[in-house]
């Protein structure tokens, strides 16, 4: 078998660059020497899951904005893109990913972003990294180059493994390429924050939500509730006379997302707890920040993966280590039932178990 | 035999109806024996095996097509769904899932040596959580009737297909369904929490979860829009939105297509997310205000419709902004609708271009391609000149924010040829939607009805993925066989297939 004669037979389909193309031949050699791969792009998030013993296929050579055209509201972008030039490209368009990704330093890529899920404080407003994809370019357990979804808004055509593949840890293929949607930035912003005690911000928080207000961020930490508005003028300006609060500086939503503030410093491993929105203040084993509203916690603490993991499952929710090595359960485990066909999905994809193996789960 | 039509002008070609040698052998069924064992273990559960009872139940809303199922079953609970696929699975009989039975591609057409599952008695509303935003529904729970629960709290669901008012939201899961407002507000995929399956087996299974995410793969992303092939929707929990405080409506007329699709463009560039954004072309205007006294401008080569919501000042705001880029880039006539009544009334001309355009043609036959924007006037240049060369008119309706475009092709049946040029000049639109990187179905699903067309979007190996993805769920292929994914004989048997170098890939298949 041999890169060299996949596609481009399709009217209007770009052929495999060469570096995909090599991409694709380090796969079938692994398919070969029956040798599983460790995927990466910069490893910026080398402390989520389970360790992959593999060979590194790195990224990174394949690079580059593949097409953007604004007005289309459309970026197609190969894997080893670093976030930051593909992020700094929309800003020159006054466009965004709406999921506010994080970067790490500057060091993830869009195919770890993609491949990781991972999504930031605007998260419960404009939706999860899988909301914006639109396509992937995949090579996969059977080494073949395969296109997925598209440059377009709506497409219902086949299965959606585009959006599958978004938060696999690529455990079921290698994203080459990635298409997704787009919005111009807001025209207008305020952050704010208020004194209050978390009962009442979260009390506030569900009040809010079910009106015309428009936050995007809201995280609780330190007794202050910290706020985003953004929208147009109007909107913004009404809004924020009708919060008050006092003004915060718009550089904290990014040490929040980047696990910048101090909180993030504290030696503890740091677990986040995805829970219901509604959910109440918890009796937590370690320091807490709140962030999406309350739906997504940050915890820094000693507990066992077990006792974590339980507490969250009673509220609705599931837990996630974000330090490898603590346990070999960083994802909350699946029930037995979803655990089966998690498998045999892997089995179908990835036959010879080829693409991080046991990353998510041990024996998947 | 070839194609023909029936009543409600739809397209029916006999070579769609599941043929076992080109989509798969099915398993053959003991009819008495699965009715006397649902009789037992189920005695609550509505059975209908008589052949006029069948008949209700032979289509959806692609009505041309029509197969006798073998039997309906209509449970009430989940656990009667649960039992039902048990004993289905041990015996090996296809299920076809239907909900309202409004989808337009054929989803749910049954099967003659299947029973047809349906779901439309499990309508209750379970749970509406204003403070949470969300509902908690089952299947088969009509998709306005979420918005109309959720109206006292100021809350809504947003996908809005315009079957709303009947199609039902296991449905609506099942197709990944869209509307008018999914530039700004999303299709069903970005508006679900929480998915209950039964799966073939009869197990019930719990996708996505009460919080924003949920360990493992993100099957719940993988299920919406699968067709009813990998599982049966047996609840939905969906997000609410905040109503939009108000909504204003601009319409924009122009001399030129291509200039009213430039538009669209600019709006966007100008960092405007319109709620709805639709475009109309001159035989589509006309038919419209021909039946619906909108006030349209019938000499107009092109409309678009451009719908603002949100906080009021923002709206103010955008309104004027929308109207200097449509004057910029070359609108001849710009009007607002003054009030709510006569917002409606635009928007009742769109949404009426369907049966608009079934006043002034025998027959017609409707396409759901889509494509990037950019690529508006090439294409619509290629439906010119295609209906120019096949002697038959287009009418164009687009959703033109998200690129989705609806061709109506007008044809009459009755005329010697006509009804297999319109078949021909639509799938060349398809085929045109593909080659500038679009899609053969934005909203409407594949179903039966564009089962062919997947060979030219996927190749094989594309194809045979998506076999893959089946088989982890449904080995045995028992649920919606036939549906959504092309076999590879289908494809190599429409002639479709990608040959590279004069060579058949998968050399070792039989051929028919």
């Amino acid at each position: 078998m041999s890169a060299q004669h996949e596609h481009a037979h399709r009217p209007g389909e770009r052929a495999a660059s060469a570096s995909e193309q090599q991409l694709q031949q380090q796969v079938l050699d692994a398919l070969h020497s029956n040798t599983p791969l460790a995927i990466q792009g910069a490893n910026s998030k080398a402390f989520l899951g389970r360790p992959v013993d593999g060979q590194v296929l790195d990224t990174r050579g394949h690079s580059g904005i593949v097409n953007y055209d604004p007005t289309e509201l459309v970026v197609t972008v190969r894997s080893g893109t670093p976030l930051v030039e593909l992020l700094a490209a929309l800003d020159d368009q006054g466009q965004t990913l709406t999921c506010e990704p994080p970067t790490f330093n500057g060091q993830a890529t869009v195919g770890g972003m993609i491949a990781a899920g991972l999504s930031g404080p605007r998260r419960p407003w404009s939706g999860a990294v899988r909301d914006l994809v639109l396509g992937t370019r995949v090579i996969t357990g059977h080494g073949k180059l395969l296109r997925f979804g598209g440059e377009v808004m709506k497409n219902v055509a086949g299965y959606d493994l585009s959006r599958l593949m978004a938060a696999s840890f690529g455990q079921l293929g290698v994203i080459t390429e990635v298409s997704m949607k787009v919005l111009p930035k807001p025209v207008s912003s305020h952050h704010l924050r208020l004194e209050l005690p978390v009962e009442r911000a979260l009390l506030k928080l569900a009040e809010w939500g079910q009106q015309p207000i428009p936050i995007t961020a809201a995280s609780y930490l330190d007794g202050h509730l910290h706020l985003r508005l953004e929208g147009g003028v109007g909107s913004v300006r009404s809004a924020a006379d009708r919060i008050g609060g006092e003004e915060l500086d718009a550089g904290f939503w990014t040490q929040l997302n980047e696990q910048q503030l101090d909180f993030f410093q504290d030696p503890r491993p740091l677990w986040r707890l995805s829970l219901p929105p509604l959910t109440a203040e918890l009796e937590l084993p370690g320091a807490s920040l709140l962030d999406w509203a309350g739906a997504q916690r940050w915890l820094k603490s000693d507990a066992a993966a077990e006792e974590l993991q339980a507490l969250a499952s009673r509220h609705g929710g599931h837990a996630t280590c974000y330090r490898a090595g603590v346990t070999d359960s960083p994802f909350q485990p699946l029930t037995p039932l979803l655990q089966r066909y998690h498998r045999q999905l892997k089995k179908q994809l990835d036959p010879q178990g080829l693409f991080n193996p046991g990353r998510m789960y041990p024996g998947l | 035999m070839g194609p023909k039509t029936i009543d409600n002008k739809q397209v029916i070609s006999v070579n769609l109806l599941y043929d076992e040698k080109l989509d798969g052998p099915l398993p053959p069924v003991d009819k008495a024996g699965l009715i006397n064992e649902l009789r037992q273990t189920l005695p609550d559960l509505e059975l209908l095996h008589e052949r006029e009872d069948l008949q209700p139940y032979e289509c959806d809303g692609l009505s041309a097509y029509r197969v006798m199922p073998l039997l309906v079953v209509m449970p009430e609970t989940v656990e009667q769904i649960e039992t039902f696929m048990k004993i289905c699975h041990q015996r090996q009989v296809p299920v076809v899932a239907r909900g309202a039975g409004t989808g337009l591609s054929g989803g749910a057409l049954p099967l003659e040596g299947g029973v047809l599952l349906v779901l439309a008695r499990l309508k209750n509303i379970l749970e509406v959580n204003p403070e949470g935003r969300f509902a908690r529904v089952q299947p088969g729970v009509r998709n306005l009737a979420i918005s109309e629960a959720a109206a006292p709290y100021q809350l809504y669901y947003a996908p809005d297909p315009s079957s709303q008012i009947a199609c039902s939201i296991g449905g609506n899961v099942a197709e990944n369904a869209g509307g008018v407002h999914c530039l700004k507000y999303g299709l069903t995929v970005h508006n679900l929490l929480k998915v209950e399956i039964v799966t073939v087996e009869g197990e019930r299974m719990t996708l996505g979860s009460d919080a924003l995410d949920s360990p493992g793969f993100d099957l719940m992303a993988l299920f919406t829009g699968s067709e009813g092939m990998l599982g049966i929707v047996v609840e939905v929990t969906v997000k609410l939105l905040p109503r939009p405080q108000v909504a204003k409506v601009l319409m924009a007329s122009f001399d030129d297509v291509g200039k009213a699709g430039k538009a669209v463009g600019d709006i966007i560039s100008a960092g405007i997310i319109p709620g709805g954004l639709e475009m109309m072309d001159n035989l589509a205007i006309r038919a419209a205000e021909d039946f619906i006294h909108a006030g349209y401008p019938v000499e107009a080569e092109a409309i678009l419709l451009c719908e603002l919501d949100g906080v009021e000042a923002d709206v103010a705001d955008e309104c004027e902004r929308v109207r200097q880029v449509l004057e910029n880039s070359g609108a001849t006539a710009i009007s607002q609708a003054k009030d709510d009544a006569e917002r409606a009334l635009f928007w009742a001309g769109r949404k009426n271009a369907f049966p608009a355009v079934g006043r002034i043609s025998p027959d017609y036959y409707c396409m759901d391609g889509t494509i990037p924007r950019r690529e508006l006037p090439k294409v619509l240049q290629g439906i010119a000149d295609l209906s120019a060369e096949y002697g038959l008119r287009v009418a164009n309706v687009f959703h033109a924010g998200d690129g989705n475009m609806h061709p109506l092709i007008l044809f009459d049946a009755n005329q010697e040829g006509e009804l297999e040029r319109a078949e021909a000049v639509g799938g060349k639109i398809l085929e045109l939607c593909v080659a500038v990187g679009g899609s053969i179905t934005g909203e409407h699903g594949v179903g039966r009805e564009k089962i062919n067309q997947m060979c030219s979007q996927f190749n094989d190996d594309e194809l045979l993925t998506f076999h893959a993805v089946k088989a982890a769920f449904d080995p045995d292929g028992l649920l919606n066989p036939g549906k959504n994914i092309p076999t590879l004989n289908r494809c190599a048997e429409f002639g479709a297939m990608h040959i590279h170098n004069g060579e058949l890939p998968f050399p070792e298949l039989e051929r028919f």
